[in-house]
């Protein structure tokens, strides 16, 4: 019976079935967070149940840690106390942590690809819905509760209803500086954010095999945002270099008899999906969102819509999203003046992403009143942008360069924007109020961001750089 | 966790699509490890920007004080998979949502908690969102999970379906780490299993270190 990808991983994976007919999935490698895990521990601890597999499992400091330099638990006061509980918690269970001064420290689904916790074909969970990000991998992983965490730190399995397939096929060649990042945001706008509830989504097809590791991880990175339940690519030969020699991975014999397993780990060729996809990337200008959920979505060059267009049930949101996003119908999106522009996230602040933004910035200047920040995905990409001079391309510019962190994704280490400040993201999530109170956000890649820094307004980074801006 | 038989309580319109985490739950909320789960439901939808409180919100109107059962349209609960979405409803009494449909974390998190998601058929979904506007927080509705029936003012008893392992979960409020210990033996054999067939899979080390 030919299978997916999806269903080789999870049926090698199946540990039992329990009596409501939910699977007991087997996680791998579980990496937890300090704004949930606290509370998993305290519930653990209170049922005297022992963490199973200490040994599997890795704790990380990102959503609470201040991004200023010289930072420590209390540059974020609120942070403080989420920090000292995962320390606390990390060690009284024996889990190796990656703490806020650790040169690996950064965020989780930065982190745990980069030091080699993440194998192609293996399970991953993580209490963060954007767990699926590892997936560029050919890891398969899942976002869950706390409640569910605190079930895999005592039992190492997830319990599952099987999802349903799902296929996107990506063709054609991008264009100059368009990037993962607008593929996923068309995908998306093309799907809805509930598009692809209940399935694991394989993304497949020529400009996923042209894409580079960290754009595979961009792409996956924000499949729940189409409601995607995980999504993942089937690892290649780019994968399993750029896996070797991690410190985690495995090595020597390990690592060849890994690697002719994980040559396995493609789906069948006649493999059934219950649904599929297509896009072709070739004529894909730069994307930006133009509302208040992932799908409302222009390229570029595009014009604010009119809600009177829209179908009814669609049409109250559109309205609404205008109305906090402070934008009227016709106005073209490129020129739209802006506050501030932050680059970074697990969505786009590896290395590639940085160095990116970086070329355009270099040797130009944000604009007059624009506050931009870099925050780098990790401390080890902070190091290894230092080294190729990246920070001083962007502090030259006048951009901010802070210390790794989840920061204004969420702002949950106090990260924010001001009332009415506009935004232009390179993030995941453009939901009112979540860069901030009032903060108008503006999803886009890290190209767009760096030339909107640079206008001062709302830019295509191809004008930019052409000179025609 | 507590089990959830039948709850009877003020039905609360909030027909809106797409409600997402970070409206249920802002992570401004969450700043202490035990934030107050009460307050912080819907936070930002309940005050004005003065701070006061917004009368014209749902739930700050006197009818809708003492919520049971929430009623809401489209996607409920996406983004962000903080559970404190759900730890909120029920610091607010509210122990069922009637969705037209959920995220899936956000589901799954309900489940976890004793709180029951509800997702009625089309028809009747639009006939009870009807009848709970009608009424307008003056008599409560009982939802029976036990009948799989919604029964309250203004109309006939309302059947919903839910998958029977849900359903058992939580009329039986069972441990769910527990229920899964119950296959211990079969977690340790596939550990063997997979330590001699994929033993890269079994150790995770740091090769710098060991």
């Amino acid at each position: 019976m030919p299978k997916t990808l999806f269903e080789k991983i999870w049926d090698a994976h199946v540990v039992a079935q329990r009596a409501d007919g939910r699977e007991l999935i087997y996680i791998d490698r579980h990496v937890l967070h300090e704004l949930h895990a606290p509370h998993a521990f305290e519930q653990l601890e209170k049922q005297h149940r022992a963490v199973r597999r200490p040994d599997l499992t890795f704790s990380m400091q990102d959503h609470t840690v201040a991004t200023k330099p010289g930072r420590n638990d209390e540059t974020n006061p609120s942070g403080a106390a989420f920090l000292k509980a995962m320390r606390d918690g990390s060690r009284r269970n024996g889990i190796r942590l990656f703490d806020i001064d650790d040169p690996e420290q950064g965020i989780c689904h930065v982190v745990a690809p980069e030091v080699g916790i993440v194998l192609p074909g293996a399970t991953h969970a993580v209490p963060d819905s954007h767990a699926s990000t590892v997936g560029g991998l050919g890891a398969l992983a899942f976002g869950c509760g706390t409640s569910e965490l605190a079930h895999i730190l005592a039992t190492q399995v997830m319990a599952l209803k099987r999802p349903t397939r799902m296929r996107v096929r990506l063709d054609g060649r991008f264009g100059a500086h368009v990037s993962a990042k607008d593929v996923a945001l068309r995908l998306i706008a093309e799907l809805g954010v509930a598009g692809a509830r209940g399935s694991v989504v394989e993304y497949s097809g020529s400009a996923v095999r042209a894409m580079a590791i960290e754009q595979r991880m961009t792409l996956c990175n924000l499949n729940i945002e189409m409601g995607g339940r995980s999504g993942l690519i089937a690892p290649d030969d780019a994968a399993f270099g750029w896996i070797a020699g991690r410190p985690f991975a495995p090595r020597d014999a390990m690592w060849e008899r890994a690697l002719a397993q994980w040559r396995t780990l493609a789906s069948d060729d006649d493999a059934e999906f219950d649904r599929e996809h297509v896009l072709d990337c070739s004529d894909l200008e730069p994307q930006i969102t133009w509302g208040t959920d992932p799908s409302q979505v222009l390229g570029i060059s595009g014009r604010v819509p009119d809600p009177t267009a829209f179908d009814a049930s669609r049409r109250a949101a559109a309205e609404n999203a205008l109305a906090y996003m402070g934008l009227r119908p016709g106005t073209p999106l490129a020129g739209v003046p802006v506050d501030r522009v932050f680059i970074g996230s697990c969505t786009n602040s590896r290395l590639p992403d940085l160095k990116a933004a970086a070329e355009v910035v270099r040797g130009r200047c944000v604009a007059p009143g624009v506050i931009a920040m870099v925050v780098p995905g990790s401390t080890t990409v902070k190091r290894e942008a230092e080294a190729a001079g990246l920070d001083r391309v962007f502090r030259d510019a006048g951009f901010f360069w802070g210390e790794s962190g989840c920061s204004m994704c969420a702002g949950g280490n106090g990260d924010r924007g001001k009332p009415g400040e506009r935004c232009v993201s390179t993030t995941n999530r453009n939901f009112e109020h979540r860069q901030g109170p009032k903060v108008r956000t503006h999803l886009a890649s890290p190209e767009t961001a760096a030339a909107t820094a640079l206008l001062g307004r709302i830019a295509d980074v191809r004008e930019v750089l052409s000179g025609n801006a | 966790m507590q089990p959830f038989t039948s709850h009877t309580g003020i039905a609360v319109p909030l027909l809106e699509d797409e409600i997402n985490t970070d409206q249920i739950a802002p992570v401004q909320s969450m700043r202490a490890l035990k934030p107050d789960y009460k307050a912080l439901l819907f936070m930002r939808a309940r005050r004005r920007d003065d701070g006061s409180e917004d009368p014209d919100f749902v739930l700050n109107r006197p009818r809708f004080r003492n919520p049971g059962i929430l009623v809401t349209g489209h996607n409920f609960g996406a983004g962000s998979s903080r559970e404190a979405a759900v730890w909120g409803m029920l610091a607010n009494g509210i122990r069922v949502i009637v969705a037209r449909s959920f995220a899936d974390i956000y589901r799954e998190n309900c489940l976890q908690n004793g709180l029951l998601p509800v997702v009625l058929a089309a028809a009747d979904a639009q006939a009870f969102e009807a009848r709970v506007l009608a009424v307008n927080g003056v008599a409560p509705f009982t939802v029976d999970l036990v009948a799989q029936r919604i029964g309250g003012p203004g109309g006939p008893d309302m059947i919903f379906e839910i998958p029977a392992p849900d359903r058992m979960r939580l009329i039986e409020g069972l441990d769910d780490i527990g229920f899964s210990l119950k296959h211990t033996d079969a977690i340790a054999n596939w550990e063997r299993r997979s330590a001699a067939e994929q033993p890269w899979l079994q150790t995770a080390r740091d090769h710098r270190t060991s």
